[in-house]
């Protein structure tokens, strides 16, 4: 009974909000209108929202849904956005660049366990992996990389250091293989807005996408 | 009245989109946890205690992922490296830091075996998990003879 008390109660507010709006404003009236009705389409055609953005991001340990709320420690525990106080942030993953953070000098991971000094082996160099399909193609940039990592984190298990030995595609990134063993994971998510993180060196002008098989085959064409 | 006579008929979208508000705000709720935790339940819930939480925020603020995942041995994958208190004890692993010297020691049980009981090994709101697999959600308390 509460429960449809309050759905009355709500809805009869914004039925109230929006009419009072809607007379005084023409305008937006028809906006809200044309905004409501969209609620009498069918569900076929609603939006995808499997990856929404989260509502509460970089929540306490308390309220992030998986610390148990009954363990008292659980209390005790750094909330993040303490943490990322003063960092770079971006709009994914931590919400936080951990790349600029790092070349900024806003955070200073070891690279030893012990001695704080020890420095990263840090080798510039860009591999640029040309893309079958019509998004841009792939620039790879070891200097970020080796500024986290060691050669042999990824050499030789994840990634041949070969030319054209390594066949990437998307499913398998998405699956946790080759840069989806850290991204997507841990390292900057796969999403619509990290798409040109990795995709960055735009097609030449003259580009045309390569005719698929059917079509060179096409006995009818 | 006036307001009354000239939106006659227009209140149906009014209530549809009333109820589609309350229907999101009630039903969808995306996992919140930070991106990149990982619950490692391998032997926690057998053997009655939370699962661990491993924050990967909070490390990589203070170590580069060489240090783990190449000098310690960690394997890039959640649930794969067989942790056990015993192999912790020893030194290795988490017990690498966390032994009293350069992190906390481990009679902070609760500090990492802070996840919710049942949970399963995964990476927190990675995106295949965000993809293909719906939120976590706490199983129901199961039915013991006490409350049946």
């Amino acid at each position: 009974m509460s429960l449809k008390n309050g759905f009355v109660i709500v809805s009869s507010a914004v039925l109230l909000i929006a009419a009072v709006w809607s007379t005084s404003v023409p305008a937006a009236g028809n906006a809200i209108q044309g905004l409501l009705m969209m609620g009498e389409v069918s569900a076929a055609n609603t939006f995808n929202l499997n990856l929404k953005k989260p509502k509460n991001p970089n929540a306490p340990p308390w309220e992030d849904g998986i610390h148990d709320t009954t363990n008292e420690a659980t209390f005790n525990l750094q909330p993040p956005l303490e943490a990322y106080e003063g960092l770079p942030r971006t709009s994914f993953g931590n919400h936080v660049d951990w790349v600029k953070a790092l070349d900024e000098g806003l955070i200073k991971p070891r690279w030893d366990l012990l001695d704080s000094n020890a420095e990263p082996f840090v080798m510039d160099l860009d591999i640029v992996r040309p893309v079958k399909a019509s998004v841009p193609d792939v620039v790879f940039p070891h200097r970020q990389h080796t500024e986290w990592l060691l050669c042999s984190n990824c050499h030789p298990a994840i990634f041949i250091p070969q030319k054209g030995a390594n066949q990437i595609n998307m499913s398998a990134i998405l699956l946790g293989q080759k840069c989806g063993v850290c991204h997507g994971k841990v390292a900057f998510p796969i999403e619509t807005k990290t798409c040109k993180k990795c995709h960055s060196k735009p097609k030449p002008a003259d580009w045309q996408p390569p005719l698929s098989e059917a079509t060179l085959k096409n006995p009818w064409k | 009245m006036a307001l009354k006579i000239k939106h006659r008929g227009a209140w149906k979208p009014f209530v549809l989109g009333a109820f589609a508000v309350l229907l999101f705000a009630g039903v969808a709720q995306p996992s919140k946890a930070e991106y990149g935790d990982v619950v490692i339940n391998n032997y926690s819930d057998a053997a009655g205690m939370r699962p661990a939480v491993f924050p990967h925020w909070f490390h990589r603020i203070r170590f580069r992922c060489k240090v783990c995942h190449a000098d310690l041995g960690f394997k890039f994958k959640a649930g794969g490296n067989q942790i056990t208190m015993a192999k912790i004890i020893d030194g290795k692993f988490c017990g690498a830091c966390h032994n009293g010297e350069v992190a906390w020691s481990v009679e902070n049980c609760a500090m990492c075996h802070s996840g919710i009981p049942g949970t399963p090994t995964h990476f927190h709101g990675s995106t295949l998990q965000r993809l293909v697999a719906p939120a976590y959600k706490p199983l129901p308390a199961k039915k013991t003879a006490d409350n049946k």
